[in-house]
């Protein structure tokens, strides 16, 4: 099979790389390029472990050809650190108990992340709704609500 | 928030402590945030090859060929496995030994590992795994415990009471039936709970390969390393000192990685063969063909009560579908029967289990362990008697709950009970008086209680050695590292271990390292399972950290003339409390000791008190001791469909002490959001072809779609109240969280179901089916009920008959026969520590 | 971790490459546009195309335009079409529909002509292969038994999408794309009760576009019955359209999901409903027709007579949302879905 380049940046570096026409996007972070912060659940899209931002966009990775995403954006939960500092849906997940196992945790943070991206204060409701493509089998969703709810009120 | 400093605003508690009881980041909290936790997937080691397994299509049949040599011939293959590989059987319990890595002779379900591929990569060893031919000679199949009770044979296992019964087992405290007989109202219920699975969102991974000199490391991701080390050690055939066993945090648990599994001896066996590193990560079908999880059980409930409520003896009897091997079964099937004591006075207790093999995956320890269903049966039977007697749910329970410091009729030791608080806790947040029995047609509410152990009281291997064992290091940089086996799994284990140190010698959690379940590292800790960390762990790493006390004190008491009752270690200081600035840094004090004594390390143990019960099967149920919970659940039920949502939950834990409050709160309410999964649509269930033209049993959904776990939109709003009175067991006063709060949510719901719509649904889950089923049964003048009509007639084995205690019993049972035991005591010690317990409980 | 079988994967920039390149080899040729659907299924070899067609660079199926109603790129995304004020205002029922599709996630990727043309489901077929080896597969894929009803001699796998009765209800229409031509179609024709061959597209045909007439006049609302609030598929749901004039309706559409191999109108139900005002007895009578056609089989979430059932209540209150009922209540516990999204 021949190997197709793709050329993406991810997490704001650019990456090139020759890969399979076969591989998603999720396999390609994990296994070609070390970003093991992106989970999997399921590989199906059923459980939301593998979301990443394409193009600041929330999007499964496991659903996702990798060469669908020439030239685009991806960020993963390793990008969401900027300059050594937590973003604050970081800070306030890892303080309020947002995280337990940490497995969906990645997948959350960038779905959430997206969320506040777009609407800085949104409602316990919206965020419900925003989240509700995450399955999470620890918290029971409080903790992690109240976290995106703290996150959002340090918005400016 | 940079570091893990407790944040300035938060309250201090009256005692004074500085980490203890204060909500905090989890020590591993930026870890889980930034991706940066490794879990057993994310190990990535250079020249692995990875491996895939081949299952069994068939539920029973024996294994007449295996052909490999098409998957040998593949380029890229470096292994190919069979059974032959794998003569030593394994298991969890030393009763039940009867798993191989690969099956050899028969395959016992749709799912049962044949073969092992290893391949230069998983697209390799999977297209391989397709080449394998095997040829089966089919067996009958056993797809229900009906099945498994109306044929002996074949059988499934060559082991076990009698055909395809695994365990048997019958108790009797008291006489039951007399007191049954006396009592003016009896109630015979009968009960079903659907089997459940576990989910957790990480699906099972291990990698296995050899050390520098040569001796076998195996990362994976499971909840008990302990077990897992002896397993490997069996099952290989190589000492388990060179075995090194390491358990990644778990991405979610819940009892579903509890026992060793195949996968696990075989990457093992193939990093041995291979010299090199080997991976397999099961895909999540297989996660649910490992699956260990709840058992359906079929019950009855028999119960005689006085005409104010008060229970004067119950009736029990349990039938538990296993599956196919008996993992933790023997535990699980004691379990359906050894917590109806604990909560409620039951003053005589008849209790007979029964656990059949069936050709399914095998069932275990899900969170809460054999307890949720009958927890289920007994609390919706209680809300049946109120009803009858026209008493209020609430004071019903009050007025039973069983005394603190007491003995139950089973010998079990009841310490602080926290129980009548809960249950006057939410009844006061839910607004109970206002809303039971007097909110429109369609919204109910519905109460429950619970109990569970904070650790089970005896190993699964009976010996003399300790549960729980941590080490600590320190030295001249003034940091502390604290070793012990124990294993994360999300619920903060490793943040309690840091939390106790940090509090023990006054110094930040941030200055404390944890190196945990590691078997080469760390001292053994059993693992996580029967919500026995906290405790246990928590208990050890108090002895390790006070004995470093100890050792520091004693040196800065000298070097700084401070008389040594006066030293007082905190804010990273050893001071003099009548003049604080009399003192040194915590660094400098730790490097006196370092000079005075050499190297610095100490150690802590924990060893459960002996449990008063001496009979046969008393082995499960004690526990140093327990925690308890209550829980009012709102429901909404449309009149028309059936359809059930629940908006809101008040749940109240006697936690004991809550250690760090933020994680107690996400426990209580990770328990409700399991209990609302397994209370409205969680089923781990079968399909059957039509026997005519198929011989097929298959998970039915094996897939995250079709097993439906709750939504961020189908979860109810949870306010959460913790119930704080230190018991004297537990570290600093703490009990258990993980697994009690899920208890009560199942006959909660079913409760609160019959206040909106006046239909008993005895059967979990509650589904929208069950409940129009019910509602047009009572339309049409029939029992207003969904739920089972009959439980079979089982040969029990004779009853094992055990005096309680307050009618002299000393534990025994009056016809218990001599059976062996390799529990290295003095008999008389323990006879006379039955008796001093028993004096205890009844001055 | 599931992966993919191997295949040409192949990236057209315009609809007629796309077209070309599918008449090359159309059996062994699929279509992949959002990949919700086909990436699932091809990993657990239900499906296994020698060539991928990705539509993703396809800029001229991405647009919405105005015209007497709307003309909605095969390519726009479910996100997407939520977010059109557009759809919001005159075509109620399909944004009901198209919010309540999956998840967020899954409606950040999956697109309109996928939904239209999602694969029909089944328990007995979504599966691995594996699974599926297991019970000596099935008709739809690799076998020869439907064991939803064996003696069945067609397939009876179910369909699932959302999208499709909404858009029939208000009288839709498709525009397929071949090498050899285009064809407009009324969306209600692209469907046959047939499990395995559910579209009358042929296989060298793209759907490139769905045109909505316009909704001047028109009530839309969509009901949709599953286990959660995310995630899940209809096990059943009712699409109604309804124009009025005044409280007399002028015309009407009911067409109910997840009950047969295709989405299914109620014929009775539009006869009825013309000419009259809805009591509370017609809405009796109309929910009555739509029990009556509903034929759930037991391959999906639910007991199938309660899904039955329960076509009634959608029904109902479908049509008393038309009528101007105050139904948000009702709605939300049965959705478990705000019916909000985040803009």
């Amino acid at each position: 099979m021949t190997k197709l380049r793709i050329t993406m940046a991810v997490n704001g570096e650019p990456a090139d790389l020759l890969v399979d026409p076969d591989k998603t996007l999720l396999e390609v972070l994990r296994e070609d390029l070390n970003l093991t912060g992106t989970k999997h659940g399921c590989e199906l899209g059923e459980c939301g472990a593998c979301a990443v931002l394409v193009d600041g966009q929330p999007l499964l990775s496991c659903l996702l050809v990798a060469h669908e995403c020439e030239g685009r954006q991806v960020t993963t939960v390793e990008g969401l650190v900027e300059d050594g500092r937590l973003h604050p849906l970081q800070e306030c997940f890892a303080d309020l108990g947002g995280a337990q196992c940490g497995y969906c945790t990645p997948g959350i943070l960038i779905t959430a992340k997206a969320l506040l991206d777009r609407e800085p204060h949104p409602s316990r409701e919206l965020i419900k709704e925003a989240l509700s493509g995450n399955l999470c089998r620890c918290t029971g969703y409080q903790q992690i609500l109240d976290a995106v709810e703290e996150a959002a009120r340090r918005n400016p | 928030m940079a570091s893990n400093r407790p944040s300035a605003h938060l309250p201090i508690r009256p005692t004074g402590a500085a980490v203890i009881g204060r909500a905090r980041r989890r020590v591993d909290g930026r870890a889980k945030v930034t991706g940066q936790t490794t879990f057993a997937d994310d190990v990535m080691l250079p020249r692995m090859v990875h491996c895939r397994l081949l299952r069994s299509s068939v539920p029973h049949a024996k294994i007449v060929k295996v052909d490999i040599s098409k998957a040998q011939a593949l380029a890229g293959v470096h292994l190919v496995l069979t059974g032959e590989q794998f003569p030593t059987a394994y298991g969890i319990l030393p009763v039940s030994h009867d798993e191989h890595a690969l099956c050899r002779d028969v395959v016992r379900f749709v799912g049962d590992p044949v073969a092992a591929v290893v391949a230069r990569d998983e697209a390799t060893a999977e297209a391989a795994v397709n080449l394998i031919d095997v040829a089966y000679e089919p067996l009958r199949t056993f797809a229900s415990p009906i099945d498994s009770l109306t044929y002996p044979e074949p059988r499934i296992h060559d082991y076990g009471d009698v055909g395809n019964v695994h365990k048997a087992v019958a108790l009797q405290f008291g006489e039951v039936d007399d007191a049954i007989a006396k009592a003016d109202h009896v109630f015979d219920d009968l009960f079903f709970f659907e089997g459940n699975t576990h989910l957790p969102l990480e699906q099972h991974a291990t990698v296995a390969t050899k050390d520098a000199d040569g001796k076998l490391v195996v990362y994976s991701s499971t909840q008990t390393p302990h077990y897992l080390h002896r397993a490997l050690a069996k099952a290989l055939g190589i000492p388990a000192a060179h075995i090194r066993v390491i358990a990644t945090p778990n991405g979610g648990g819940f009892g579903g990685k509890s026992d060793p599994f195949n996968h696990e001896v075989v990457v093992a066996y193939a990093a041995m063969r291979l010299d090199r590193p080997v991976k397999i990560c099961l895909n999540r079908e297989e996660v649910f063909y490992c699956h260990r999880g709840r058992h359906p059980v079929l019950m009855r409930f028999r119960a005689g009560v006085t005409n104010d409520g008060k229970l004067t003896g119950l009736d029990l009897q349990t039938l538990l579908d296993g599956g196919a091997y008996g993992s933790y079964g023997v535990a699980s099937t004691f379990y359906t029967g050894a917590l109806q004591t604990v909560t409620y006075d039951i003053p005589t207790y008849r209790f007979r289990g029964c656990r059949v093999f069936t050709n399914k995956p095998p069932c275990g320890p899900k969170r809460g362990h054999g307890t949720p269903q009958s927890r289920f049966g007994q609390e919706v039977q209680l809300d049946k008697i109120a009803e009858r007697l026209s008493i209020d749910p609430a004071d019903l329970r009050l007025n039973i709950v069983q005394p603190p410091d007491s003995l139950t009729a089973n010998f079990l030791r009841v310490r602080t009970i926290g129980l009548s608080d809960c249950i006057k806790k939410v009844v006061e947040r839910s607004g109970w008086r206002d809303k039971y029995r007097k909110l429109p047609h369609g919204k109910g509410v519905g109460l429950a209680c619970s109990s569970y152990l904070s650790g089970a009281g005896l190993p699964i291997n009976w010996n003399d050695l300790p549960h729980s064992g941590v080490q600590l290091k320190l030295d001249r940089s003034g940091g502390v590292t604290v070793f012990c086996g124990a294993t994360e799994i999300g619920q903060g284990s490793d943040d309690v271990l840091v939390g106790i140190v940090a509090e023990v010698l006054g110094i930040d959690p941030f200055d404390v390292r944890a190196v945990t379940g590691d078997t080469d590292l760390t001292p053994v800790d059993l693992g996580s399972y029967s919500s026995r960390v906290t405790l246990m762990m928590g208990n050890a790493a108090i002895q390790a950290a006070e004995r470093a006390r100890e050792l520091i004190a004693d040196a800065v008491s000298t070097k700084l003339e401070i008389p040594k009752d006066r030293l007082v270690f905190a804010g990273r200081r050893v001071c003099d409390t009548e003049d604080p600035n009399k003192g040194c840094t915590f660094q400098e004090a730790v490097c006196m000791a370092e000079a005075r004594f050499g190297t610095l390390g100490t150690t802590g143990s924990y060893t459960p008190p002996r449990s008063a019960a001496r009979f046969k099967g008393g082995g499960v149920g004690p526990s140093p001791t327990y925690s308890y919970t209550a829980a009012v659940v709102e429901v909404d039920v449309d009149p028309d469909t059936g359809w059930v949502t629940v908006p809101r939950v008040w749940i109240a834990h006697d936690i004991g002490r809550a250690l760090n409050p933020t994680l107690v709160r996400g426990q209580v309410e990770g328990g409700v959001y399991m209990g609302i999964g397994e209370a409205l649509m969680e089923e781990q269930v079968f399909r059957r072809l039509p026997a005519k033209l198929s011989n097929a049993l298959v998970h039915k959904f094996p897939s995250i779609l079709e097993y439906k776990s709750p939504t961020s939109l189908d979860m109810p709003d949870v306010i959460t109240d913790l119930i704080e009175d230190p018991d004297p067991a537990g570290p600093f006063g703490a009990k258990e969280v993980g697994q009690g709060p899920l208890l009560p949510i199942m006959p909660a719901v079913a409760n609160a179901v019959y206040d909106a719509v006046g239909v008993r649904i005895d059967s979990i889950p509650v589904t929208p089916e069950k409940i129009l089923r019910a509602l047009e049964a009572k339309a049409a003048g029939k029992p207003a009920r969904s739920g089972p009509a009959s439980f079979p007639d089982i040969l029990w084995p004779e009853t094992l008959r055990v005096t309680p205690p307050w009618a002299g019993g000393d534990g025994r049972a009056s016809n218990d026969p001599d059976r062996p035991t390799n529990r290295n005591v003095d008999a008389g010690v323990e006879a006379r520590a039955a008796k001093a317990a028993w004096e205890k409980s009844t001055s | 971790m599931m992966r993919l079988p191997s295949y040409r994967y192949r990236a057209p920039k315009t609809v007629a490459d796309a077209a070309a390149w599918l008449a090359e080899s159309p059996a062994e040729t699929m279509l992949l546009a959002g990949g919700t659907d086909l990436i699932p299924n091809m990993k657990r070899r239900q499906q296994t195309p020698s060539t991928v067609i990705g539509l993703r660079s396809i800029p001229e199926l991405t647009a919405i335009t105005r015209g007497q109603g709307l003309t909605i790129g095969s390519g726009v995304t479910l996100t997407g079409l939520v977010h059109d004020a557009r759809v919001r205002a005159h075509y109620v029922g399909l944004w009901q529909a198209v919010a309540q599709i999956a998840t967020p996630h899954l409606r950040n990727m999956g697109t309109i002509g996928g939904n239209i043309c999602l694969d029909t489901r089944c328990t007995y077929y979504d599966q691995t292969f594996e699974w599926r080896k297991a019970i000596d597969f099935c008709m739809k894929k690799d076998g020869d038994t439907c064991w939803v009803a064996t003696s069945s001699d067609r397939c009876l796998a179910v369909s699932s999408t959302d999208s499709a009765p909404a858009l029939i209800a208000l009288g839709a229409t498709v525009t397929l794309v071949s090498a050899a031509g285009t064809r407009e179609v009324a969306l209600s024709d692209l469907y046959a009760n047939d499990g395995m061959h559910y579209l009358t597209r042929r296989r060298d045909e793209i759907l490139t576009a769905v045109r909505l007439p316009s909704g001047n006049g028109w009530r839309s609302t969509y009901w949709k019955l599953r286990r959660r609030g995310s995630f899940d598929f209809p096990v059943a749901s009712v699409a109604a359209a309804a124009r009025f004039d005044g409280d007399h309706i002028v015309d009407a559409r009911i067409v109910l999901g997840a009950v047969a191999s295709r989405p299914l109108e109620v014929p009775a139900a539009s006869a009825r409903l013309v000419g009259q005002a809805l009591s509370n007895d017609l809405i009796t009578a109309v929910a009555d027709d739509a029990y009556a056609l509903a034929k759930p089989m037991d391959n999906t979430d639910f007991e199938l007579v309660w899904r039955k059932k329960v076509v009634r209540s959608l029904v109902t209150s479908a049509l008393r949302e038309l009528r101007g009922d105050d139904m948000r209540e009702a709605r939300t516990k049965l959705a478990r879905h705000p019916l909000i999204v985040v803009s």
